[in-house]
This record gives structure tokens, C-alpha cells and sequence, in this order.
């Protein structure tokens, strides 16, 4: 298809400027023919290119991209408008987000600090998340398909790749080959898996080791050997092309870039979660190393990923569901060791039954129990003692296989404190309990839980105090 | 149009009236019956006076195999699917009979085939159920003008079968209650599911709804009074097998 000049008009809509002539597509900013429809933002228009030369799988991309961009919602992707039909003129309407992608960043001329990288990689962990909550994998997450707005928040674009779990995917086929853009793609991509979560994750880390490098960790492969490469390499290590950034940011990037899916970040919200957390990310040798990968161990890998085969993946949201952030509420005064027995053994029992759960652990401190003129009282020192508390708490939980935080936060509302931590990091569930935050005052803070329980954007258990206690109590002293 | 899509009802009255229900509720405007109207279940005659009535209203009928052993159940044989044939037969009076005598195979209008079980020789009822059979009706059917959609009953599951950029069909497993877009310029070949004898472990009816307008198919599932469908085989002195089969949805 030629390129449209402004002022041309198609389907009620009026071509403005084109943004982008590219391979695939051409993008054009346009407006409503008819003022009274100002939909009450920008609009851009998409027209694939389907010309005699241009391939099939420009015609299918736009099909998959219909489809998966009508149901869509949140603050995370462009909103759909209209879309023309594939019989006459192609073409799709979306909103026009204001932004730069990610690749504008890749163009300065020096590398993110530390950070900058973690929001960044931050508001692409949060913006795949949504998409994941919806059933959709994006599956061509690149620089240029990443767009941040003036908040720092991210909106993806070019869905014509993407897998919707609920819909038949048009672009699979009985002999799987590799779809995807050849530098972003994940090792389970490569060997034809489309619909896998963490494959978004892959991607993520790809883009967080080339803003923090300045290079792609497995270049830009032109053959199918090449492409294979990530079944079984590992990239250079950040730290090795840039000693300074910091260990914890390296220990991420490359969970993320793990060859083995179940190896990488189970969920997007749990990347966001180390992102966010710094100080809580437990560093290894992965993240202390500034050498390779040496040759025995690459060869060993190489034959193992000779047959390598994956397992097609659940539902997204399932998966994701499956591998849960929960929160606890500990309260840190005023609160019987019969509770905090009962809400140990209620974090226990979630946990056994989901591997891989995340926990973190939090207690809510009153701003005047710190204080800057008093040393004794110093925001470092309180906050170390509640960490010991939370700690001591959790000492008799299993914690193998779960990572485990501490959280110490300041507010004079407790239940906003909870909901607030729950919100902002895409906690799943919320345990708490039933009657805790002060027992001497519970007519006035039971109120607690159950503002939490109104308010938060998940599940709250409330845990009350389990039965023994109150019995052994009230047993007779032995003879 | 919406066209709402019920096969192999198999004489279950109450999963039949809960589909008819959910479907008018749904806002569907022509019912399209594709076969096994009887056989297996406790209300022959009841079901086909309610699947009389929606005829008379413009609904689509077709015969399935379950209705042809019934007209004439001395050559359905020992089987299972045989073994209720003789008691259905006296169940229903001489018009009844006729009329499951005189319905049609297959139903062809505009994009859309309608049959109960495959396009390929219908009357050899042969199973969709994987790839290569789903190919062979749609091979069939494609021999009619403008054929898009094949429609079909008779294996009791819900699938899809669509052309991905590969040259065979891929299988899809819908999700109830999901509009699925399946635009005109495909082919597709669905099997609807079973409204009166589900067989995947889930106790529920099974339909689907065609909205030809915005080109989208939703499977649905439907909960309705198995225990008293199942209460009526054993009143009715059927194998028992019938009746908890409903229970387990098996």
C-alpha cells in the first residue's frame, strides 16, 4: 500500500502525518472526519503493508493484533477505536500515547544508572503483568515496542505476534518454527512454544541487559544455529562489560535471561517485586560474577539442549495465579503469642500448597516511634529491631523455595498502609489477623481488617486464633 | 443473526428446556437442532414435542443417528448406543416417528453447514474428533458454494478446528462462554457438544451460539437438574449406566 498524504480521508477518518514507514506497517496520525465524535484523545492509525511483494504473515499479524487489541483494557495498552475490514482496506485506529519508547534510551549516548534500569525495567514488569492478568503474551517485546509515558509508566504496543489463550492462534502451525524478533526471543520461542508468560520475562531481560550494557546478550542472530545459541548459553555477565553496576541489579537481569522457563521469574509481578526491593534481592554467584560461563559447562548444556522439548503452558492467568505474592500482616505490639502462632501457621499452610510463592512480611510502625533528634530512636535502628521481630516471627515457617522479605513501613493508618503495599505490589493475597493491631482496643481497631478486607485489590484471609490455645489455658494446672 | 446451536439432546428434557432457556436469555433469535434429538434419555416424547414446537417457529432440525435407530431400531444392533433404541421407539406415536423419519442430513445456508456428525458422507455418521477428520467434512462441505463454517454434533466434546498459517487444521479447546472471533475469510469446523449427555467430566450441558453479524462463535455450558434427568432413567427402567453417567458428566 502507497503512503497516504495528509488531508487524504479514510473511513471517516482524516490522515494527519505519517510517524512510522516501516516494514511491516505504516503508522499515521489521523483525526475524526466529523468533529462531534472527539473521542477525547489522539488517534493513530495502522495500515499493514500487504502488497504483492509483503508477506502473508503481514495479513495474519494484523488479524491476531484485531482481535487481541478489541479486548484489551487498562492503562497499559493504546484503546482500541475501529478497525477496517480485511476484504477492502486494513487499517486499525488506536489511541495515540504520548511517550518515548525504550529504544530512545538505548540512543543516548551514555548507559542508565542503576536506579533508572530498575524503573524502567519496573514499569515493563507492571505493564506485562496486566497483560498476563488478561490471558494475553505479548511474544515480540522489543525497545521499539515499548513505549514510556511522562509518568514512568509503560504501554506496549504491536500485538500482531501476541497469543490470546481464549482465542485460536492463528499463527501456530503443525511444524512450530521460531516467531518473533530474532534478538528479544525466548529460547522456548525458539522451538516453536507460543503462550508461555515467562517468555515475556525473557524479553524483559533482554532489554534490561542492553540498556545496562549497551549490548544484546545473545547479539542479533541471522540463522536457526544461531537463534539456538540461548538454549543453552549464558550471556556475558553484565558486570563484566560494566563493573559498577550493582550485584542485586545482575542477580535479575539474568534470572530473567535463565535458558530453562521454570528457572526465570514465575511471574511478572515477582520481577517487579525485586525491582522495587533492592535491598531484598538475594544476591548469588550469578549476580557476583564478572566471567563467562566457561566452555565444559557450555558444552554439557549444548548436548542437553539438543533434545530439548518444553510443556505447553497453562492459562497465563493461571500460571500466574499459581505462583502468588502473599503478603502477611504481623502486628508488632498489643498481640497474644496465640495470634501470632495461629497467623504463622496460616502462612505455613498457604505456602505448602503453592511452590515457588513469594512471601513478604510487614509490620506497620507508628511515625512517632522514630524520631531524628534521638539516636536511640533513629529511623535505622527501629526499623532494624521490627526486621528482627519479623524475622524471629518467620524463623519456624519452611521458607525452602519461597523468597521471603521484611518490611518495615511508617503510617498512622494501618489498613491504608496494607492496602497500599498490597496495590503496589501486585500482592495476590493478603493474611491477616481477624482481631489483631490492638487487642486492647479492639472495639475501635478491629476495624483494621476489616478496611483491608473492603479496600485491598485481592484475597484477605483473616485468621483467627486457633482453638488450642484458648483450651490449654483453661486446663487445670498438673497435679 | 444469532443462531443458537443444541445436538445430541438425547431425550434429556431438562438439560434441553435449561439450553432453549439460556440461549433465549442470550438473545437468540433462530434454534438450530443438529440430530440425536432422542435415545439414551428418559423423555423422548417430551423433547421432540418441544423440538416440534421451535420447528414450527422456523427452528433447523437434522437427523442423527440416534433418531434413525429409533424410526427403526431392528437394525440398530447390539451395541450400546443401540440399547435403548426399542424402548424409545415405543415411547413415540406414529407421527413422531415419522417425523424423525423425514428430517434432513445437512442444512446449507449462506457460509454456514449445518450436519450432526461429519460433511464427508453424512449418512456414514462418521466422528470429528481429530485433525484429519475435521479436514475430511470441511473438505466435503468446501464442495458447496461459500462455504465457511461446518457446524456438527455427535461426539459429545467442544472443539474447534481452524487453519492456522500451516496447511492442516490445528485443534483449539474453547472456553465457556468467550465469543471467539472467526472471521469469513477462514474456514472453521466446530463440534457444538453434547446438550444432553456431556462426556468430559463436567456434569453441565453444552451448546453454542453463532453471532454470523460479528462472525463469533461461544461455546457455553449450561448447569441444569441432572438428578432428575437421571431420576427419570432409573424410573423409566433404562441401564443405570445412563443415569449416573449424567451424575459424572462421564
Amino acid at each position: 500500500m502507497k503512503l497516504l498524504e495528509p488531508g487524504a480521508e479514510l473511513d471517516g477518518f482524516v490522515i494527519d502525518d505519517c510517524l512510522h514507514a516501516g516494514g511491516m506497517a505504516h503508522i499515521y496520525r489521523v483525526h475524526y472526519a466529523a468533529g462531534p465524535r472527539d473521542p477525547g484523545f489522539a488517534l493513530a492509525m495502522k495500515i499493514p503493508r500487504m502488497t504483492a511483494g509483503d508477506g502473508a504473515e503481514n495479513i495474519v499479524s494484523f488479524e491476531v493484533e484485531h482481535q487481541i487489541l478489541q479486548v484489551l483494557t487498562g492503562p497499559h495498552v493504546p484503546r482500541f477505536v475501529a478497525a477496517g475490514d480485511l476484504d477492502k482496506i486494513p487499517y486499525l485506529v488506536m489511541e495515540y500515547v504520548e511517550g518515548e519508547t525504550l529504544q530512545h534510551w538505548l540512543d543516548q549516548p551514555g548507559r542508565p544508572d542503576a536506579p533508572t534500569l530498575a524503573r524502567l525495567g519496573d514499569a515493563m514488569a507492571r505493564a506485562v503483568h496486566s497483560l498476563h492478568k488478561q490471558n494475553v503474551c505479548h511474544l515480540d517485546l522489543k525497545p521499539a515496542n515499548v513505549l514510556v509515558r511522562a509518568d514512568g509508566s509503560a504501554v506496549l504496543l504491536d500485538f500482531g505476534l501476541s497469543c490470546h489463550a481464549h482465542y485460536p492462534d492463528l499463527l501456530a502451525e503443525e511444524l512450530r518454527k521460531a516467531i518473533g524478533s530474532p534478538a528479544w526471543i525466548a529460547p522456548e520461542q525458539v522451538v516453536g512454544v507460543r503462550g508461555d508468560p515467562r517468555s515475556d520475562i525473557f524479553a524483559i531481560g533482554v532489554m534490561l541487559y542492553e540498556l545496562a550494557t549497551g549490548e544484546l546478550p545473545f547479539g542479533a542472530p541471522q540463522t536457526a544455529g544461531g537463534l539456538r545459541q540461548r538454549l543453552w548459553m549464558d550471556p556475558p555477565p553484565p558486570r563484566k562489560l560494566r563493573p559498577e553496576l550493582p550485584e542485586w541489579l545482575q542477580e535479575v537481569i539474568l534470572r530473567c535471561l535463565e535458558p530453562v522457563a521454570a528457572q526465570r521469574y514465575p511471574s511478572a509481578a515477582h520481577l517487579s517485586f525485586d525491582l522495587t526491593h533492592p535491598g531484598q534481592v538475594q544476591v548469588t554467584e550469578q549476580g557476583r560474577k564478572t566471567e563467562g560461563t566457561g566452555f565444559r559447562i557450555h558444552f554439557r548444556r549444548w548436548l542437553k539442549a539438543a533434545g530439548m522439548h518444553y510443556q505447553p503452558s497453562p492459562l497465563p492467568s493461571q500460571q500466574i495465579d499459581e505462583v502468588p505474592i502473599l503478603l502477611v500482616a504481623v502486628p508488632h505490639k498489643d498481640v497474644t503469642d496465640a495470634t501470632l502462632y495461629s497467623l504463622r501457621q496460616a502462612v505455613a499452610r498457604s505456602l505448602g500448597i503453592r511452590p515457588g510463592a513469594r512471601l513478604a512480611c510487614l509490620t506497620v510502625i507508628a511515625p512517632g516511634d522514630t524520631s531524628a533528634s534521638d539516636s536511640e530512636k533513629s529511623e535505622t535502628r527501629v526499623h532494624r529491631r521490627y526486621l528482627t521481630m519479623l524475622r524471629q516471627w518467620a524463623q519456624p515457617i519452611d521458607l525452602s523455595g519461597h523468597q521471603t522479605s521484611y518490611h518495615v513501613i511508617e503510617s498512622s493508618d494501618v489498613a491504608q498502609a496494607i492496602v497500599r503495599y498490597a496495590e503496589g505490589n501486585n500482592v495476590s493475597m493478603i493474611v491477616m489477623g481477624a482481631a489483631t493491631h490492638g487487642v486492647q482496643m479492639q472495639r475501635f481497631l478491629a476495624t483494621v481488617p476489616i478496611k483491608v478486607a473492603m479496600d485491598a485489590p485481592c484475597t484477605v484471609i483473616l485468621v483467627k486464633q486457633t482453638l488450642p490455645f484458648d483450651q490449654l489455658a483453661q486446663a487445670p494446672a498438673p497435679a | 443473526m444469532k443462531l443458537a446451536l443444541l445436538s445430541d439432546i438425547h431425550a434429556n428434557l431438562q438439560a434441553f428446556d435449561a439450553c432453549v432457556a439460556h440461549a433465549r436469555a442470550v438473545g437468540a433469535e433462530r434454534f438450530a437442532l443438529l440430530g440425536d434429538l432422542v435415545g439414551y434419555g428418559a423423555d423422548p416424547a417430551a423433547v421432540l414435542a418441544g423440538v416440534m414446537q421451535l420447528a414450527e417457529k422456523g427452528a433447523i432440525v437434522l437427523k442423527g443417528n440416534h433418531d434413525e435407530m429409533a424410526v427403526t431400531p431392528e437394525g440398530a444392533g447390539k451395541t450400546l448406543g443401540g440399547s435403548t433404541a426399542d424402548w424409545t421407539h415405543a415411547q413415540l406415536d406414529p407421527a413422531q416417528r415419522a417425523y424423525l423419519a423425514a428430517l434432513p442430513l445437512t442444512h446449507h445456508e449462506g457460509a454456514t453447514l449445518l450436519v450432526h456428525a461429519s460433511a464427508e458422507d453424512p449418512a456414514r455418521w462418521r466422528y470429528v474428533d481429530d485433525e484429519r477428520s475435521a479436514n475430511a467434512s470441511l473438505d466435503a462441505a468446501a464442495a458447496l458454494p461459500d462455504v465457511r463454517y461446518v457446524f456438527g454434533g455427535h461426539v459429545h466434546f467442544q472443539t474447534l478446528f481452524y487453519r492456522g498459517t500451516g496447511r492442516g487444521l490445528m485443534r483449539f479447546a474453547p472456553t465457556a462462554g468467550v465469543p471467539i472471533p472467526m472471521p469469513r475469510h477462514r474456514q472453521w469446523v466446530a463440534t457444538i457438544g453434547s446438550v444432553g449427555q456431556p462426556r468430559d467430566g463436567d456434569p453441565r450441558a453444552m451448546y453454542a451460539m453463532f453471532d454470523s453479524a460479528a462472525a463469533q462463535l461461544t461455546f457455553h455450558r449450561v448447569a441444569y437438574d441432572h438428578a432428575t434427568a437421571a431420576a427419570a432413567i432409573r424410573r423409566a427402567g433404562l441401564p443405570e449406566y445412563f443415569a449416573t453417567r449424567l451424575e459424572d458428566g462421564r
